[in-house]
């Protein structure tokens, strides 16, 4: 059996032969892969010693010189597919399908340093899917090429071509290529084709081959104590039927055979040639690998990903079968990254838009964080130096690039949003320094990122909360110095409201915490304060389709009335007035629903009206609508917080005897016209549009007093509208209103509708503005086509599905549900559609029910029987919460009036209520 | 398989045809019905009735007229205009503007560019949303492949509908689908012997003779490294190949009765990837493909739709039973992944990492004429054809080739549809 295995001070030279390596024996157990390094004699004089020295020397030789630079980027002639930094933090690799060049990292841009795509035939070989920089040799490069070639180059060579070796073993795609961290010469590949193939770069072909469909080994053993059990750990480098073995049959024939060498125990041993071409050709529906990374901290661990979304943990030393293997996501992994510094920390990202981190030293991978991003994930890579940062980017859709503190999942740390196209690489610049990050992208461009000019979402984002609670109380969470700032506003509260302060206890060691403190603040509605009553009774008692519009007009107008909301009752009637054409109804009608329909208040001006008034059906009609009209801005103005009345009372107050003066001639006026209306629809005309100008009036006046509405209704009785003071007071705006009114009486029958369309339209977004939704989508429903097209699709829809909130907010199912239905927005009707399946369990074997309709699958019976007439119920059922026993909601109304007890006999009291 | 037929008859009221011929692979037909029901009456952007009429839209361009009258009828199931189907030009302009995109889409899909996309997404009032395209982009490849699907395997008209219960031939195959699902096959071999004159044996070399060749393949394939250059010009020449690979019979089917009026531009049918005129860009599968690109777009748009079609795509392309013909245990994911890659050729889609040279060693002039058929005019497939490949495998195998044929298919489109989507956006 061929050599004399090298001891652990001879692996230091380094060999001459490949060919000729032997198994280390060990002289102690071994618990840590760190010390694995100096055993196995395959390592460069140089880097002998344990990782974590290796380590430190590379910061000292780099760490004298400070990195410095700037945000920059630079063309590429072709989209990258990744790139990879060299150790030295001053060059980057760039690779993709037609680009593969070298540039050195200068302070103020990026140079075009090498281009090692030479030759003038363009070869598949070089259309790179990945590439890799060796962490310990500066010359060193490996790429995995789209047709499943792996490529290494050597930046030592003299000619132009530095392309070294080519493994030409897998079938498929090589997605990706991984150095071993501390070895010089191991190289990892994970293919489409399903297999990871591990290569010594002093040999021809791998010398190990790793399936994905491999079992986990980890159920009848832990792995490392295998490792511990004493026998020699046999390296990577050995020939692959050793690894092969069994592991208690070669743990028993390695201890005899402690210095048997590769060559000898390839035949004697196994007897078979197990190569890469051994595989049985049903292992070619293996899944994919998309990622393979050598552990940091343990020598000859490995992790891969699949595009199953498995993730299998492998001892380099066994291909037959993993450490471990667990679902890490659902869809593909697309890639992994180990924590540079916490052993055991591997952090996941894949399709389902999900970065995960695991803790792998506990018997079962336990994912410890988990970061919702907003695409697929297609690489991630630790942030140096920051234990809680990694950063990440996107396959799809998003460009951006964001560094994650994993503890707080919901909003990045940083994002860097310089690529217009997807990133396709990401790299720190250096091991140790946290704040130079490289990108390449299918823009085209390669970017270096400084962190201190990223853009940090936190500082855009609302840091304010805003919720409504169960019973009308409302919570307000806001940075403490904005609310400490509020405070100073307390009126604004009201007084009858109590607000409580809550503060958050804080946590010193959040890096954070300057920004996490936040105070909460509730607000309690007013004990008694029922004051939606009338939106509820409203919303189940207006009719919105399904009758004529005049009639569905006069319904709700008084349904309003008789709420006590009279200025949307004239509203209603007024609509009616305009989209009805007086033409096809006969006038007395008119008039009737009017007067019938008016308050107390109304008749009572009315009748002072009439006085004045000259006799005669049609221009009764008119005037009851003028008087409608002013009626309608005399609750206006009732409404409104006293406060703003008086100064409204003020501003008039200085024409008082000129506005009145002005009331009393136009209404004489008025008379004149209705006597002599033929003569005078001349004059007439510019009036036509003086009313015109006056109804904005009307809306500045109304707009001022966001009066809350349970106050307008309270002062909205009728006795105070016709009180004489108010009158007076309101004079003034009540001529200009009476002109209009007029106005509109006068041309009503020769005017289209269409124009009132600009009226009603304002009218509909005074009322939406004041808060009053529901009156903007019921008129938008009852007058449909006469007025949608006046009123932009997205005002619509917002009032909509304000509305609908509302409604179900109030528990008004039906009425949301109609409300829905009747709406024309395509984005509001689609609502009904969605979700709309109902999952029922079968009532005896309380299983999901399939789609085979009444009768559950599994036991064979039907499901919710009426237990009073013993048929199946398909629509409304009803069941007691005590016994579960229930039936046709009509049937067990009718049984439980006979009986108090359940109708299947059980003996339950049942209780309907 | 009853489960599968209970469950197929709840969702569409109906066990048609292609549910019955499909049910060779229950497997396949469960995710199969589980995305078109998904796509045709779940939750999704577009109403009910445009997606039929979607359906319509993308059957009639193969003059399907077995698909366009089940959805004519499922159409004014859900309440659809009736005088829409009296063409194109009486549906809403929205529908009109999808014509072109259908059309493109059908028979040439490598010609879609984001110009195509953005002309829909910008048509002021009558333009669609990203979501609403993304579900009118599937329908439509899902009604194409499916078309292919009828063609390829002669599905006969349901009996309730026009020609369903005559012995005319409506589309183009006439045996009888009973022959299919009851796995009697003696009449077809019969059929088989009496017309084209060949010898049980001589088909049955025919499968020994392409499973050496497999197993060869399968040896000598890292035993001959082909140069680059030759690997690059095996896909140029698989692709210029397929351009002659055509049925030499090009009688004009003449298109039923009511199915002309679904579509216009009659004359715009498949036209050779390698032959038109301007040079398009091999699509390279390695630079935008369906797992990890096409995916997450319309998983992102269309929400759980990505997943169905996902699957769907899975099961079709692991289908194996490891059987062919009367040999048992035989891996053809070779065979299988060179029908898929043929394909996917014949679109212009490229794989880095396959050697077209297997396609000619594997697929013989037959099928590829079978397939190419199938694939890209189906109207025009005839039994003669279906009967003339691979003549001693089982009915369920050639149905088998058919999902194949049909998914791939699919796929190529969905991968041109939704890279111009992804190019619009960015």
């Amino acid at each position: 059996a061929g050599k004399e295995p090298t001891t652990s001070g001879e692996g230091r030279e380094r060999q001459a032969n490949p060919a000729a390596l032997g198994l280390v024996p060990r002289a102690d157990p071994v618990d840590s892969g760190s010390h694995f390094a100096p055993l196995l004699g395959l390592t460069d004089p140089g880097f002998s010693d344990c990782p974590d020295l290796k380590m430190s020397r590379v910061t000292t030789a780099l760490g004298g010189s400070v990195l410095t630079g700037r945000t920059m980027h630079c063309h590429l002639d072709a989209p990258a597919n990744a790139i990879s930094v060299c150790r030295d933090a001053a060059q980057v690799v760039v690779a993709g399908r037609s680009i593969f060049k070298i540039y050195a990292i200068e302070e103020e841009q990026f140079v075009e340093k090498l281009n090692l795509r030479v030759g003038r035939k363009p070869s598949l070989n070089l259309s790179c899917a990945d590439v890799v920089w060796h962490q310990m040799d500066e010359n060193l490069l490996a790429t995995a090429a789209t047709n499943g070639v792996v490529v290494t180059w050597n930046l030592g060579r003299p000619s132009r071509n530095k392309q070294d070796q080519l493994f030409t073993e897998h079938k498929r795609t090589v997605n990706k290529v991984c150095f071993h961290p501390t070895e010089a010469h191991v190289l990892l590949s994970g293919s489409q084709d399903g297999f990871m193939k591990c290569f010594d770069l002093r040999r021809k072909d791998s010398v190990s081959t790793f399936s994905g469909e491999a079992t986990e080994a980890g159920q009848d053993g832990k792995p490392w104590e295998w490792v511990m059990t004493g026998w020699v750990p046999v390296l990577p480098v050995l020939s692959c039927c050793v690894l092969r073995l069994h592991p208690s049959f070669a743990h028993g024939r390695m201890q005899d055979a402690e210095c048997g060498a590769n060559g000898a125990c390839e035949d004697t041993l196994c007897g078979c040639s197990l190569g890469p071409l051994c595989v049985t050709p049903f292992h070619s529906q293996s899944e994919s690998v998309r990622d393979v990374q050598f552990s940091i901290r343990d020598y000859f661990t490995f992790a891969s990903t699949f595009e199953n979304g498995n993730v299998q943990l492998w001892d380099i030393r066994r291909p037959d079968r993993c450490e471990r293997m667990f679902t890490a996501h659902n869809g593909p992994v697309f890639c992994c990254d180990w924590h540079p510094e916490d052993r055991g920390w591997l952090a996941t990202g894949g399709r389902d838009k999900m970065v995960k981190v695991w803790d792998m030293t506990t018997h079962r991978a336990k994912e410890m964080h988990c970061v919702q991003t907003i695409a697929s994930v297609a690489r991630v890579k630790w942030r140096p130096e920051c234990r809680h940062h990694l950063a990440t980017c996107s396959m799809m859709v998003d460009h951006n690039i964001y560094v994650w503190d994993v503890r707080r999942p919901f909003v990045p740390a940083a994002m860097f949003e310089e690529h217009r196209d997807v990133t396709t690489g990401i790299a720190w610049r250096h091991p140790h320094d946290p704040s130079f990050l490289l990108s390449g992208s299918k823009d085209s461009s390669l970017c270096q990122h400084l962190f201190r000019d990223a853009s940090q979402p936190v500082e855009r984002a609302n840091p304010e909360g805003l919720c409504y609670g169960l019973f009308g109380d409302l919570a307000f969470a806001a940075k403490e110095s904005l609310v400490a700032a509020e405070s100073g506003r307390k009126p604004y509260t009201g007084d009858r409201r109590h607000p409580i302060f809550f503060k958050r206890k804080l946590d010193p060691a959040e890096p954070f915490a300057g920004l996490a403190s936040s105070a909460l603040s509730v607000f309690e509605t007013e004990p008694g304060g029922g004051a939606m009553r009338w939106f509820v009774d409203t919303a189940e008692r207006y009719a919105l389709a399904g009758r004529p519009l005049a009639e569905l007009c006069d319904h709700n107008a008084k349904v309003a009335r008789e709420l006590g909301r009279n200025q949307v009752a004239q509203t209603w009637t007024m609509l009616r007035t305009i989209y009805c054409s007086p033409g096809l109804l006969p006038t007395a009608n008119l008039s009737h629903s009017v007067g019938k329909g008016g308050s107390c208040g109304l008749q009572l001006m009315n009748s002072f009206n009439l006085k004045d008034m000259a006799p005669g059906l049609g221009s009764e009609t008119r005037l009851d609508r003028s008087k409608g009209d002013a009626r309608s801005d005399t609750v206006l103005l009732d409404s409104s917080a006293t406060l703003i009345t008086n100064e409204d009372n003020e501003e008039t107050e200085g024409s008082d005897v000129p506005a009145d003066y002005l009331l009393g001639d136009v209404e004489g006026e008025d008379d004149e016209l209705y006597l002599l209306d033929p003569e005078h629809t001349h004059p007439e005309e510019p009036e036509c549009v003086l009313p015109q100008e006056a109804f904005p009036l009307r809306h500045e006046i109304v707009d001022t007093p966001p009066g809350p509405e349970h106050l307008q209704d309270k002062a909205d009785s009728p006795h105070v509208s016709g009180s004489e003071a108010d009158v007076a007071s309101l004079a003034p705006v009540d001529s200009s209103f009476s002109l209009l009114s007029v106005s509109h009486a006068l041309y009503d029958s020769r005017l289209p509708p269409d124009f009132f369309s600009v009226l009603v339209r304002d009218m509909l977004h005074f009322y939406a503005e004041q808060g009053d939704v529901q009156m903007a989508v019921s008129v938008l429903i009852v007058l449909g086509e006469r007025v949608r097209k006046d009123i932009d699709e997205q005002t619509q829809e917002h009032w909509y599905t304000s509305y609908i909130d509302l409604l179900q907010r109030f528990r008004l199912w039906n009425v949301s549900n109609e409300v829905v239905k009747l709406s024309t927005s395509r984005a509001v009707s689609c609502l009904n559609q969605a979700s709309t399946t109902l999952h029922v369990n079968c009532s005896h074997c309380k299983r999901p029910m399939s789609s085979r309709g009444w009768v559950c699958d599994r036991c064979h019976r039907c499901a919710s029987m009426c237990a009073v007439c013993h048929h199946v119920v398909k629509g409304l059922f009803v069941w007691c919460q005590g016994c579960s026993h229930g039936g046709h909601l009509q049937h067990i109304m009718k049984w439980l009036e006979g009986s108090s007890h359940c109708p299947a006999g059980c003996g339950h009291l049942c209780e309907y209520s | 398989m009853h489960a599968l037929f209970a469950d197929s008859f709840a969702a569409l009221g109906r066990l048609d045809n292609i549910t019955l011929v499909m049910v060779f692979h229950p497997q396949y037909l469960e995710s199969f019905l589980k995305t078109q029901h998904y796509l045709l009456q779940m939750d999704g952007p577009l109403p009910l009735h445009y997606r039929h009429y979607i359906g319509i839209m993308a059957a009639a361009r193969h003059q399907c007229s077995y698909l366009v009258n089940l959805h004519v009828n499922d159409f004014l199931h859900v309440g659809g205009d009736p005088k829409w189907l009296n063409g194109l030009e009486n549906a809403p302009q929205k529908l009109q503007n999808l014509g072109e995109l259908n059309k493109v889409l059908a028979h040439r899909p490598w010609l879609i560019t984001k110009e195509h996309i953005e002309g829909l997404l910008k048509a002021e009032e009558h333009s669609w949303s990203l979501a609403e395209l993304v579900h009118a982009v599937v329908l439509l490849t899902h009604y194409h492949s499916l078309a292919s699907f009828t063609f390829g395997c002669g599905i006969s008209p349901e009996i309730h509908c026009d020609g369903g219960h005559t012995f005319r031939p409506p589309s183009v195959s006439n045996y009888c689908i009973c022959d299919i699902t009851n796995g009697n096959h003696s009449v077809d071999e019969m059929h088989v012997n009496s017309a084209e004159n060949v010898s049980v044996s001589d088909s049955f070399f025919e499968v020994e003779a392409l499973m050496e060749k497999m197993r060869q393949l399968q040896e000598c394939r890292d035993e001959e490294e082909a140069s680059q250059e030759e690997m690059a010009s095996r896909f140029e020449i698989e692709k210029r190949e397929s351009m002659f690979v055509f049925s030499s019979d090009d009688e004009e089917v003449t298109p039923a009765r009511d199915i002309s009026r679904h579509f216009e531009d009659t004359s715009y049918g498949y036209k050779d990837f390698s032959r038109h005129g301007m040079h398009v860009p091999t699509f390279r599968v390695q630079d935008y493909c369906w797992e990890d690109h096409g995916y997450s777009l319309v998983n992102r748009l269309y929400p759980d739709v990505g997943q169905l079609i996902d699957e769907k795509f899975h099961i079709a392309y692991n289908l194996t039973y490891n059987t062919m013909a009367m040999h048992k245990d035989v891996d053809t994911s070779m065979l299988r992944r060179a029908i898929w890659n043929y394909i996917h050729c014949m679109f212009g889609i490229r794989y880095d990492d396959y050697d077209y040279g297997e396609i000619n060693q594997l697929l013989d002039r037959s099928f590829k004429v079978y397939i190419k058929t199938v694939v890209c005019t189906p109207e025009k497939v005839t039994k003669r054809m279906y009967d003339s490949f691979w003549r001693q495998f089982k009915h369920s195998e050639k149905v088998h080739v058919n999902l194949l044929l049909i998914e791939a298919r699919m796929q190529a489109e969905l991968l041109y549809a939704l890279r111009a989507i992804t190019r619009y956006m960015t």
